[in-house]
């Protein structure tokens, strides 16, 4: 190796740079030789054969695209369907001036200027040899109008399209989700997944909810057709077709009725319903309320109806069942009872004076009962029932931080429950080590106070709510919660069930359970704080209430709905399952701003148990919209 | 007459007429096959040709200008198009699923386009700096200019365009003497890794390269434009179909024709015996670029020139393997003849280069 420093020496360097030189040259005659021989093999060798694929190629290659699945509920009652229409469509590489011969089309046909943008747009995105839609679903008149002056425009054709459709628009927008345009993000997506010639000639792919999750199921596979043209390069006849195969249909767990019938109970009010089936996790209902109308966004949504959307204080893009959190109040205290039993601190026998407020040892603070005065002797089973606080706050203390999350995440608060939608928060459940890590700070004994209510830094989601709620009611069994039920083959008609997944069972006690079930039945009992909205039930209802406030309240001030912005006021929480004894549904309700649970959010949920239990349907002059034949509630009981 | 002859001489002092020649004759059968690829369409013509003169004269501005400025461009031109290619990374406009272009007021640039001769320009310069101490450590720091650029437009992601740059920077690596064994160990490497390689693609990629090995396993895609082109250009036999009458051209099988397949509508139209005068006239370019290169006097300007042509043959040898099967379909356009003003100024450029050096006194070293 000459790795010591070198004065150059010009002859020999240049003899040097000659000889790199020559063998560079010698490289490069050698690639040409190497084009030469393929230029002989192909032109030579090969000619005859070549020859006669190019008389043959009067063959052009088309793709078929796939009918999309369509998506139903559990009764069959359609979700998502497909319609046919035509569209005009123009291949920019084909059009010399588009500027003039977008004019040129538009004396004839109707292009609006949202037409014309959103064709630029698409311009910008796509390949110049694509074909673009300019104008959606042609009229009668406008298809003939185009026909008779095809042949001034050549490059610009008619074509079939078939259309999505959501005929349920708000109802079950944040549940279905919708299709839109392919992107250059989704291209990126489907090229890495190596997915990218399925969708040659796909132009739509689900951009949230089910139509996203289970794109794949949906979208079905490709075909194509060879077609022979003539010579100025127009189709003749078809040659060879090999048909596309049409996505799967899938049918959901949803039972479109009950969903209604939550809506209805929901009214004008914000909120989010999560209603699963104990027995196998299946979503029966899935309410974030207000919704949107999700064919808006189908073949790109407009300027003005996206800012109405994104800018409303209403917020009605955002999926509160799946994404918005929430501290569950005193829907958290079952949870923390169970821990207390399970976990050896109390006893169900138990019982301690309750003033109305609890002073951690040596601290002056007072954590406050929202009962002033307090509720007197309180034993685990009246604390679930009246909802003390103060019963709380000193089991909290003797339990401490972790212990609470160590075990109530067991029931997948504060994590992602998995449910076959993307998009879903996890929420969170503190610990003292998650405060370090994201605050730097230790945990402080008056943290749990507030975290014992569920208040504090506890964040859920409703449909953390729902599944913990249902692992109390089927006595710990945590089953994976689902919104398809069973995917059917479009062609051959064959339906596979998805089967029911358990996660994981907990190994709870049945003396602990029982003390928390027949406390959360006598919620909905006279005396409880839902008993207005348990009275005359003819099943065995259990519940629990819960407030979630939304700002804090300071020491010595007081909670007074009237004088708080109506944004700021509490948001009224409902955890529930019935019938009691062999559960059948388990929800959880959240209501925006409407102050306490029992109030606002628990009628609701007897509303959608009279529906779901008896196929009773509300008192409101909307309940002829609901098809009454409803059999399966019937099986059930 | 007298003035005439001055102007004339002013205007050709510092042109290469040998290598203008052979341009001249390559871009004009171009502009010929050009005619027959649009269907006769006139202002695709003339645009071309407008991009002709613009390469032109940007051309001649070049080989008037002494090397020992243009090396002084080098540095200044390698930042600017770093600088470009990191803007491209953060606000790099999308077109066709990449990020290629930057906006930059009235018009948008492309930068990469600038690093096909700014890189081998840094490169050739600093091999001229160290010339006196060429040492291992000197290869790694010009290894280390190339890999920036090329690392960045790999992020586009532009695979293509980012072998063809290393590949420009690596000629002057070789022709500045990097140590064979090096080189060896680099392509045992290289070839060692394949297999390795191929179980850490992504499906698609290997996608790719099955296509080319069977290009009827993906008819509607990458394969399409293999089966036509190769039919384009078997088709054409021996004498061609005559100018406007390929079929394949004329019925539109062929894709992208004006551009990176322009020599399938060459081939196709006039046959081998096309090919043959075609690939003479475009060695008597090279063989002009390599004399030039072996003439040149200094480190700066044998390495310059030496990348310069040997990328020139590389962008024919890519283009034509491509269009005829040999190679996968990458966006490369045929120099000289490709519809397109990028391109055809990139090389004009690098071609004003050689000219500068051949056409100046030469310096001498002492």
């Amino acid at each position: 190796m000459k790795q010591h420093v070198e004065l150059r020496n010009h002859p020999v360097e240049l003899r040097k740079f000659r000889m790199r030189l020559t063998i560079s040259t010698g490289f490069v005659l050698a690639l040409f030789l190497l084009l030469y021989a393929r230029f002989y093999f192909l032109q030579v060798a090969q000619q005859e054969h070549y020859h006669t694929l190019a008389e043959a190629n009067r063959i052009s290659i088309a793709p078929l695209v796939p009918y999309r699945g369509l998506i139903s509920d559990r009764n069959g009652r359609i979700l998502a369907q497909n319609y046919s229409a035509y569209t005009l469509e123009i291949v920019p590489s084909k059009i010399q001036d588009l500027e003039t011969t977008l004019n040129e089309l538009a004396a004839i046909i109707e292009i609006t200027p949202t037409d014309r943008q959103r064709f630029k747009k698409l311009l910008k995105e796509s390949k110049r040899f694509k074909s673009l839609p300019i104008r959606h679903r042609l009229t009668e008149v406008e298809i003939a109008t185009f026909a008779a002056n095809r042949y001034r425009f050549p490059g610009i054709e008619i074509k079939a399209q078939v259309y999505r459709q959501y005929p349920e628009k708000e109802m079950v927008s944040h549940v279905v989700g919708y299709i839109s345009r392919i992107n250059d993000k989704d291209l990126e997506q489907l090229e890495s997944n190596g997915e990218l010639h399925n969708y040659r000639g796909s132009h739509h792919i689900g951009k949230i909810g089910i139509e996203q999750s289970y794109e794949k199921q949906l979208h079905g596979i490709t075909g194509f057709e060879e077609v022979e043209t003539d010579a100025a390069g127009r189709s003749i006849r078809v040659l060879s077709r090999t048909p596309p195969t049409p996505g799967n249909n899938l049918i959901l767990t949803l039972d479109l009725g009950l969903q209604e019938v939550a809506e209805m109970a929901f009214g004008d009010r914000r909120g989010a319903l999560v209603a699963l089936d104990p027995n196998n996790g299946e979503v029966l209902a899935f309410v974030s309320k207000p919704g949107y109308d999700n064919n808006l966004f189908i073949g790109g949504i407009d300027q003005e109806n996206w800012n109405l959307l994104n800018n409303s204080i209403d917020r009605p893009l955002n999926n509160r069942a799946l994404r918005g959190v929430y501290p569950p109040g005193s829907t958290f205290k079952p949870f923390m009872a169970l821990a207390a039993l399970e976990l050896g601190k109390r006893t169900a026998e138990y019982s301690m004076s309750d003033p109305g407020y609890f002073s951690l040892p040596g601290v002056s603070r007072r954590y406050r009962d929202w009962k002033p005065g307090g509720h007197g002797r309180v034993d685990l089973h009246k604390s679930l029932v009246v909802s003390c606080d103060t019963y709380y706050y000193s089991l909290a203390n003797d339990l401490g931080i972790d212990n609470i999350h160590n075990f109530i995440s067991q029931f997948g608060l504060g994590r992602k429950t998995g449910i076959d939608i993307e998009g879903e928060v996890s929420g969170l459940l503190p610990s003292s080590a998650w405060k370090m890590r994201q605050h730097k700070q230790k945990w402080y004994a008056g943290d749990t106070i507030s975290v014992s209510i569920g208040q504090g830094y506890n964040l859920t989601t409703p449909l953390q709510l729902a599944f913990a709620t249902m692992i109390i009611a089927n006595d710990g069994k945590a089953y994976l919660p689902r919104l398809v039920k069973q995917i059917q083959n479009s062609q051959t008609g064959e339906v596979e069930d998805v089967s029911a997944k358990l996660l994981y069972s907990l190994n709870l006690k049945p003396k602990n359970l029982e003390v928390v079930k027949s406390a959360l039945v006598d919620v909905t009992r006279p005396g409880g704080t839902a008993a207005k909205a348990g009275a005359n039930a003819d099943y065995t209802f259990a519940g629990k209430t819960g407030t979630s406030q939304v700002v804090g309240i300071k020491q010595g001030e007081r909670y007074n709905e009237k004088l708080i912005n109506e944004r700021h006021r509490d948001h009224a929480m409902f955890i529930a399952y019935a019938p009691a004894e062999n559960p059948m549904i388990a929800l959880a309700i959240l209501v925006e701003n409407t102050g306490t649970g029992g109030s606002t959010a628990a009628p609701i949920a007897r509303q959608v148990f009279d529906y779901f239990l008896l196929g009773k349907l509300p008192e409101t002059d909307l309940a002829h919209l609901i098809d009454p034949i409803r059999n399966h509630v019937h099986d059930h009981l | 007459m007298i003035e005439i002859r001055k102007i004339w001489y002013y205007l050709t002092r510092y042109i290469d007429n040998f290598l203008l020649a052979g341009i001249l004759i390559l871009m004009t059968i171009g502009l010929i096959v050009l005619y027959s690829a649009t269907g006769g369409n006139i202002t695709r013509v003339s645009n071309q040709v407008i991009n002709i003169l613009i390469a032109l004269v940007i051309m001649w501005l070049i080989a008037n200008i002494p090397l020992q400025q243009i090396m002084r461009l080098a540095l200044p031109m390698y930042m600017l198009g770093l600088i470009l290619l990191i803007g491209v990374a953060l606000f790099g406009e999308i077109n066709n699923g990449a990020r290629r272009w930057l906006s930059i007021g009235i018009t948008r640039i492309q930068p990469s386009e600038l690093m096909k001769i700014a890189l081998p320009l840094m490169m050739a310069w600093y091999f001229d700096k160290h010339e006196i101490t060429l040492r291992l450590r000197d290869y790694l720091g010009a290894t280390i200019l190339l890999l920036l650029p090329v690392l960045l437009i790999l992020r586009q992601p532009d695979l293509g365009t980012a072998l063809l740059i290393a590949a420009s920077g690596f000629y002057v690596l070789f022709l500045a003497g990097l140590s064979w064994r090096i080189i060896v160990g680099l392509v045992t490497a290289a070839a060692a890794s394949l297999p390795i390689l191929w179980s850490v693609m992504h499906d698609y990629q290997r996608q790719r390269i099955m296509t080319l090995l069977d290009p009827t396993q993906d008819p509607l895609g990458a394969g399409y434009h293999t089966i036509q082109s190769s039919i384009a250009i078997g088709s054409g036999g021996i004498v061609g179909k005559g100018w406007q009458n390929g079929t394949q051209t004329q019925l539109d099988f062929l894709p992208e024709q004006s551009t990176d397949f322009i020599f399938a509508v060459f081939s196709e139209e006039f046959g081998l015996i096309g090919n043959t005068v075609l690939l003479l006239l475009y060695l008597l370019v090279i063989g002009r670029c390599i004399a030039i290169t072996a003439n040149a006097s200094t480190q700066f300007t044998r390495l310059i020139s030496g990348s310069i042509t040997l990328t020139f043959c590389t962008y024919i040898f890519v283009n034509m393997g491509m269009v005829s099967g040999l190679l996968p379909i990458v966006g490369v356009p045929l120099p000289l003849m490709s519809y397109g003003g990028t391109s055809m100024v990139t090389m004009l450029l690098g071609f004003g280069i050689l000219m500068s050096i051949q056409t100046h006194p030469k310096l001498v070293k002492t």
